[in-house]
């Protein structure tokens, strides 16, 4: 399979202290990669640093052999790599609609003069936008839809606020999904259901999809491929059953025998 | 590592389990405060067409100047109509962008200068209405822009202390170049510092000179009523959703494809820019610009229409501009000023003083201790009932009774105005009945303090009164009053 996304050589410190650090990572397409690791070995970092709110200090960041290093955000979201957040980061007082059009600002192009001359065009646009919205809100079942389009998202439950930022980074029109933490602060019930999102995600919507969990049922649920982190260097990579039993990821999430029994 | 959500234990029934978490808070908050005929209300103006909203304000509007015959109400006509217009601008940056604009008065002034230079004795200029109105509309736009460029990168407080300079350094501007030394000219008058510039033209459109207050009238509510459809049309578009993302989230509307420097730019460029309509007809109707006309006062009045308005409701900011400049309008002559001073404390003590019930045990408190503090003063302190209240209005004939007015006011005036302002601070530390029943006392002796000075200088107290509207308004309704309430953080 074709690599859709690839990092070579990635490496970013803040002063002193080294977050990601020489790290190789590829996201095949089609593929469902989870980036674990302890607290603070990097990995939210690591989404910043691929959609660019951080600019890598070495290293190559390529999207189907495009480089993205020193694009700014919203034109990395137009090539294709759009993301979630770990902590939310909803347009709370826009209606759930709202927030999912407002994500397909990079895929439309009506200007400012368009839409106040509301030109023929532009409401075909607007129309498109809408359709645009409504299927991919359409794509969570019931939980996002009806009555719900036009309330605020602030008025959303915490596991649907979830969900509307992924509704949202599929309006985008990206390829690749970054997904950080989707499960978070979730009940079983819930992260359940997300977890057969995500694969639904995969293979009725076409995404590839690199996402960071630390709830090891999602991750065995959903993983082609397991990625471990600890202070910003790759330790484990395989299948999650190679990774789960890897000496270096118990080490990482457990510390040594030396240090536990002490 | 066994599934967990195979072991949970199988659920009751969908319909007999109740509906907690599901959708009640959901009604609670959104639905909830929007029951009854207010949300029935508000659903009904929610479905009426965006082009047909301005309607509402177009149609009284327009038929107001057949109903006064004085040029004196149709300039607070054109006034009021200017500001509407201004506060549909600055809603775009503030309400919309999130852009705190406290510079955006110096767009008004560029704009009516612009119009001044370019139609009027001063260089000699007496182009057309229908050239300059584009040009200097261009003008403002492109000095928004220029403005907004090393504001990109700030945002709330800063970004408001650098456009308040901004706003300083283009009054300063006015003010000192009138003897510009300009390199092989010398002395250039370039702006008559604070003389202003006195021989504007009249306004010309296509050979059709607006030379009737009426006109202006017209020519002020059709840019109102245009700049309303544009900017709702605007609203409901790519760029009004993408300006109201970055409101909320600058960094998630970025990561959403949104081009946030470019989409703050064009918020700052398209509020100048209606500023700058404004100012064009400001400055045609007028006859003249003074550099007074755009200091921090007329800015601190536009925030005062919008923040009572609502920011980011087109139509509640067009109703804020009403409001306010009628009330400052009807405060400067002292025969009215009374009737708003009254009226405003009955309006607005009931969102303070809650529930009813309290309310009316206050005014009636207070009723009943005007009475009892006059007789005791008639038995022991006599000079303290031998004067009369200088307001004119009939309500002052009526209170005249009820209040205590000296002889010399000015002792009482003094002494009652410092504890006016010490009760006030009170208030705000008291709970309870004690607050209720503190509330006698200090509205007492506000309405004292309003009949021995305040009644014969309305022009000076008007802004303390609007200034004592708005903090009653925004301790109850912080939203203004068709703005919808913002959470910040759930």
């Amino acid at each position: 399979m074709a690599k859709l996304l690839e990092l070579k050589r990635i490496s970013k410190a803040f002063g002193g202290l080294q977050v990601i650090d020489g790290l190789d990572l590829h996201v095949d397409e089609g593929e469902i990669v989870s980036v674990i690791g302890p607290n603070g070995a990097g990995k939210t970092t690591l989404f910043n640093l691929i959609t660019g709110v951080y600019r890598p200090d070495g290293g190559e960041i390529l999207l189907e052999n495009r480089s993205l290093v020193g694009l700014p955000p919203h034109q990395i979201t137009r090539l294709g790599v759009a993301r979630t957040f770990q902590t939310l980061r909803l347009f709370l007082n826009m209606t759930v609609k709202e927030n999912v059009m407002a994500a397909a600002y990079g895929r439309t192009n009506a200007g400012v003069l368009r839409s106040i001359l509301r030109t023929p065009g532009q409401r075909r646009e607007e129309r498109e936008i809408n359709e645009l919205a409504e299927e991919k809100l359409a794509f969570f079942g019931q939980r996002l839809m009806g009555y719900r389009w036009d309330q605020p998202a602030y008025s959303l439950s915490y596991a649907n606020r979830r969900r509307l930022e992924i509704a949202r980074a599929t309006a985008t029109g990206a390829r690749v999904l970054l997904l950080d933490e989707p499960a978070a602060g979730m009940n079983p019930k819930e992260t359940h259901e997300i977890t057969e999102l995500i694969a639904k995600l995969r293979t009725d919507g076409g995404y590839t999809i690199l996402v960071i969990e630390h709830d090891m049922h999602v991750v065995e649920g959903i993983s082609d491929r397991v990625v471990a982190l600890d202070h910003g260097v790759k330790i484990a990579e395989g299948t999650f059953d190679e990774v789960a039993t890897s000496p270096r990821v118990v080490e990482a999430y457990l510390g040594t025998k030396a240090t536990a029994t002490k | 590592m066994t599934d967990e959500t195979q072991d949970l234990p199988e659920g009751p029934d969908a319909a007999a389990r109740p509906r907690v978490g599901v959708d009640e808070w959901v009604e609670r908050v959104a639905g909830g405060s929007e029951a009854g005929w207010q949300g029935a209300l508000r659903a009904r103006l929610e479905r009426v067409p965006l082009w047909s909203k301005p309607i509402a304000f177009v149609l009284p509007l327009g038929l107001f100047p057949f109903f006064t015959g004085s040029d004196y109400w149709m300039q607070v006509g054109i006034d009021t109509l200017l500001f509407m217009l201004l506060a549909l601008g600055l809603n775009v940056a503030v309400g919309w962008a999130g852009l705190l604009d406290l510079g955006y008065i110096a767009f008004y002034g560029f704009g009516a200068y612009g119009f001044a230079f370019l139609a009027s004795g001063h260089f000699g200029l007496h182009w057309d209405g229908q050239w300059v109105i584009p040009i200097v509309v261009a003008a403002t736009v492109l000095l928004g822009f220029l403005v907004g460029l090393p504001s990109r990168r700030l945002v709330g407080d800063y970004l408001a202390i650098v456009t308040l300079f901004f706003l300083q350094l283009f009054l300063t501007i006015l003010l000192n170049a009138d003897r510009l030394s300009i390199p092989f000219k010398g002395q250039v008058d370039f702006t008559r510092g604070p003389n202003g510039i006195s021989d504007v033209d009249q306004l010309t459109l296509f050979g059709w000179r607006l030379d009737s207050l009426d006109d202006y009238f017209y020519i002020a509510l059709a840019a109102f009523a245009l700049v309303f459809v544009g900017l709702a049309f605007v609203n409901d578009s790519r760029t009004g959703r993408a300006w109201r993302s970055l409101r909320e989230d600058s960094l998630a509307a970025e990561l959403m494809s949104m081009p946030v420097n470019r989409l703050k730019l064009l918020a700052f460029a398209f509020g100048a820019g209606v500023a700058g309509l404004a100012g064009t007809i400001f400055s045609a109707s007028q006859g003249s610009v003074f550099p007074a006309n755009f200091d921090v006062t007329a800015l601190i009045t536009l925030y005062a229409m919008v923040i009572l308005g609502g920011f980011g409701s087109l139509s509640g900011v067009a109703v804020g501009a009403i409001v306010i400049n009628l009330a400052l309008e009807l405060l400067r002559t002292p025969e009215k000023a009374s009737w708003i001073f009254f009226g405003l404390l009955l309006l607005t003590l009931p969102f303070v003083i809650r529930p009813l019930g309290r309310w009316l045990a206050v005014a009636v408190g207070t009723v009943v201790f005007g009475f009892v503090v006059r007789a005791l003063s008639e038995q022991f302190w006599e000079r303290g009932v031998e004067g009369t209240t200088p307001g004119l209005a009939r309500i002052d004939r009526i209170v005249d009774g009820w209040v205590l007015v000296p002889a010399d006011p000015d002792g009482l005036a003094k002494v009652g105005y410092l504890t006016l302002v010490a009760g006030v601070l009170g208030l705000t530390l008291l709970k309870g009945w004690w607050r209720t029943a503190a509330f006698v006392p200090v509205l007492y002796l506000a309405a004292c303090v309003w009949e021995n000075v305040m009644v014969g200088q309305p022009a000076v107290a008007r802004y303390i009164l609007i200034g004592a509207m708005l903090v009653a308004l925004m301790a109850s309704r912080p939203q203004g009053l068709f703005g919808t309430a913002r959470v910040e953080i759930v």
